[in-house]
């Protein structure tokens, strides 16, 4: 296919036409007028956002979200690529069930799915699932991670973290202390002295994330902390980094967000693990944004059915639907808030997750010769989030009713257009 | 006031001081020869229990037949509850019978707020313990007992000194009588090992004390709660013996207290653990008084949510 999109504004504020022919940027110019047009009526046109932690829950929880529906979702969101987490039914802890998701998302066709595999056997936490089986599976797996569950025991962490570097792996750490979270239900502090839920303490965190940054340094390894969520936790990250430790973090929407005070009503859509914390630590945590510290925004996607949030909060399941809606809620906390620019945006929701991930197709510079992998957004208007109108499965977004920043109109995958005027093209790039 | 009892919260003073002062009509009426009053007649009220509790439960029901109410107990162990039905569910079919009010003991903090924000029902929700958050009734059962033993708090507790002892962190009782008596003008402290005092205490508007021997010297109200054995195990504390020597009301504390100080517990006491025997019987012991007390108290409440009518003008009519 090849498109020509008319009056695309990029991030230097130029506006340019710009023509994709077989998955690649082939010019870039004006009055260019070659395919389908569309007409880019002067809307940001940036590098195809890729997440580094989505739920995708095929195979084995498929009333939820399917490969096929997440990656509809992660279309509709801009995204380009995404990162199916390995706590599905079976576990992503061999070759068989990466590749299993890898071809469920190409035959998909909406955006790139890369599996992440289990570091652990089935989660457990015991022994090492075939790292580099994954590795050199179809699926080419470089994160791994338990997401859902922390790897605790410091020696088979420091075993994972040895282990991948001969792939150039990563570990991905759900930093939480299992014995200091035992029945955690919400961020311990205040409110939830007054509800009366078991406390969640930062501490449990900031315990994990120390402990393997130091891990990390004494063998020389990529580490990665998912879902940050304390500034305790943004302290250490800056202290490693000033150490030279390589070290990444992720952190996401809802985090820079929102805020305990919202499980005030006990509803459990604002349920989430790691919960919801305090307003210190979201300024914190948008501080460490801004600056870098953290380097990327991961919207662990974590799609329930009605039934598992349709309850009392302490039978709820965790978790928060957020493809579609990463990129207005970033712009709502970081810049709208003057703490970043659309740029430093571009960077931490594309570029900087493809980098680390690897993802060589993606968040690229808009330059001839670059893949396809491009979104188009208005950064002017406003929409009100509806549930019912996700293309997620699920429908537990903590943002419903609310009004957001910045809308995505098109997204180009491989070079086709899979998301136009906000509606998703039938069929995918297929 | 609302058309629900969830937390103390719903209260405002004037609410609260409502309820009691309802009680104590009630209670005159009580001591008549006609027991029961005809306001409830044709209303159904469903005592929905999650978890045992015998004694929380009976007063509802005693409180809601002694005001005519159809009473329903639904309790979750031999019903369809226990095979897996969801709280939505149960909700719709109380729903579907006719519940006016439904009484809700659950052992998850924040249920009987579900049952009433959710939609699932169009009942009152009276909240009878949820998990480690609130007890609102008790609270208000304990109030109704310290106005009955200190006249010169009828209408505010300014200058009234309440200590509150024992497992505070997994206490409903606690929170809700927190809330409660710093909202009538009560001085508060909360008396526990650190390990069993919430983390985020700071923003109760209490005084928090770890020596029993200190507070028991100045308070008016000794409010000793259950400790559970279990804490035991998760290392809350170090032993029985050691929580009973540092935070139990035994003799030599019970004779510390001041002349007029009163002792309470929401029962049931744990005899040698957190209160001895001697303090249990002690006459400064308004036990079986709270549990009187908690009919009437319960009384009130349902005849506020559901009876409307201001009591006065119905008695006489």
């Amino acid at each position: 296919m090849q498109y020509t999109i008319k009056n695309a504004r990029l991030l230097d504020g130029s506006v340019v036409d710009v023509v994709i022919n077989d998955g690649t940027i082939s010019e870039i110019g004006s009055s260019l007028k070659v395919g389908e047009i569309i007409d880019g009526k002067k809307n940001l046109l940036i590098p195809g956002l890729v997440d580094l932690h989505t739920h995708l829950r095929e195979p084995g929880r498929e009333d939820s979200e399917t490969v096929a529906t997440g990656s509809m979702a992660a279309a509709k969101g801009g995204f380009t690529a995404i990162s199916a987490m390995a706590n599905t039914f079976p576990v992503a802890d061999t070759a068989g069930v990466v590749e299993q998701v890898f071809r469920l998302g190409q035959e998909a066709g909406y955006c790139d799915v890369f599996p992440i595999g289990a570091v652990t056997q089935g989660l457990k936490g015991e022994a090492l699932a075939e790292l580099g089986a994954m590795a050199n599976s179809k699926a080419r797996v470089r994160i791994f991670s338990d997401d859902g569950k922390c790897v605790s025991d410091p020696l088979l962490m420091r075993r994972a973290l040895e282990y991948v570097k001969t792939f150039n792996g990563i570990i991905a750490q759900h930093a939480q202390d299992p014995a200091l979270t035992v029945g955690s239900q919400m961020n311990e502090g205040v409110v939830s002295s007054k509800l009366g839920l078991n406390g969640w303490p930062a501490v449990a965190e900031e315990a994990i994330i120390a402990r393997d940054i130091l891990l990390a340094e004494h063998v020389g390894s990529r580490l990665h902390i998912c879902h940050l969520t304390t500034a305790g936790g943004v302290d250490l990250l800056r202290f490693a980094k000033s150490r030279g430790i390589n070290v990444t973090a992720e952190v996401t929407p809802h985090h820079l967000l929102l805020t305990d005070e919202l499980v005030s009503n006990y509803d459990p859509v604002f349920k989430v693990n790691p919960p919801l914390r305090t307003e210190k630590d979201v300024m914190a945590l948008r501080a460490g944004l801004a600056d870098g510290t953290i380097d990327i925004v991961g919207t662990d996607h974590a799609p329930h059915p009605t039934e598992d949030k349709d309850c009392e909060w302490q039978s709820a399941a965790f978790g928060m639907v957020g493809l579609e809606t990463a990129l207005s809620v970033v712009v709502k906390s970081m810049i709208e808030t003057k703490l970043m620019s659309w740029s430093d945006l571009v960077d931490r929701m594309s570029i900087a997750p493809a980098r680390i991930a690897g993802y060589t197709n993606h968040g690229r510079d808009i330059v001839v010769g670059s893949p396809a992998n491009l979104t188009i957004i208005d950064t002017s208007s406003n929409w009100i989030v509806d549930r019912n109108r996700l293309a997620s499965k699920s429908k537990n977004t903590p943002f419903q009713a609310m009004s957001l920043p910045a809308s995505v109109l098109h997204t180009f995958f491989n070079g086709n257009l899979v998301l136009k005027n906000s509606e998703l093209v039938m069929g995918g790039s297929n | 006031m609302n058309r629900h009892l969830l937390s103390i919260n719903d209260l405002s003073p004037q609410d609260a001081l409502g309820i009691l002062n309802t009680a104590s009509e009630l209670s005159k009426i009580s001591d008549g020869p006609m027991k029961k009053l005809p306001t409830l007649r044709g209303r159904t009220v469903v005592n929905l229990f999650f978890e045992d509790s015998t004694r929380t439960r009976i007063s509802f029901e005693s409180a809601a037949k002694r005001l005519s109410a159809d009473v329903i107990n639904f309790s979750a162990k031999g019903s369809s509850v226990s095979k897996g039905e969801s709280l939505k569910d149960t909700a719709q079919t109380l729903q579907a019978m006719g519940a006016d009010a439904v009484v809700i003991r659950h052992g998850a903090s924040g249920a009987a707020q579900r049952l009433a924000d959710s939609g699932w029902i169009s009942a009152s929700v009276i909240n009878a313990g949820d998990g480690t958050h609130e007890h609102p009734t008790q609270a208000l059962l304990d109030a109704y007992t310290i106005r009955s033993k200190f006249p010169q708090y009828q209408d505010s507790f300014a200058g009234l000194k309440v200590g509150i002892v024992g497992d505070i962190l997994h206490s409903r009782v606690a929170r809700s009588n927190v809330l409660l008596l710093t909202k009538l003008g009560a001085k508060v402290s909360l008396v526990a090992p650190p390990t069993l005092i919430p983390v985020g205490v700071t923003d109760w508007n209490v005084e928090v004390s770890y020596d029993l021997d200190e507070v028991v010297k100045k308070v008016d109200v000794l409010m000793m709660l259950r400790v559970q054995s279990e804490r035991m195990k998760d290392s809350f504390f170090p032993s029985e013996r050691e929580y009973s020597r540092g935070y139990g009301l035994d003799l030599a504390r019970l004779n510390a207290l001041q002349e007029h100080a009163i002792v309470m517990h929401p029962g049931p006491m744990n005899r040698g653990l957190e209160i001895s025997a001697e303090s249990a019987d002690s006459h400064r012991s308004v036990v079986l008084a709270q549990v009187a007390n908690g009919v009437l108290v319960r009384m009130a409440v349902l005849y506020q949510l559901l009876g409307g009518a201001a009591l006065t003008g119905e008695v006489s009519a």
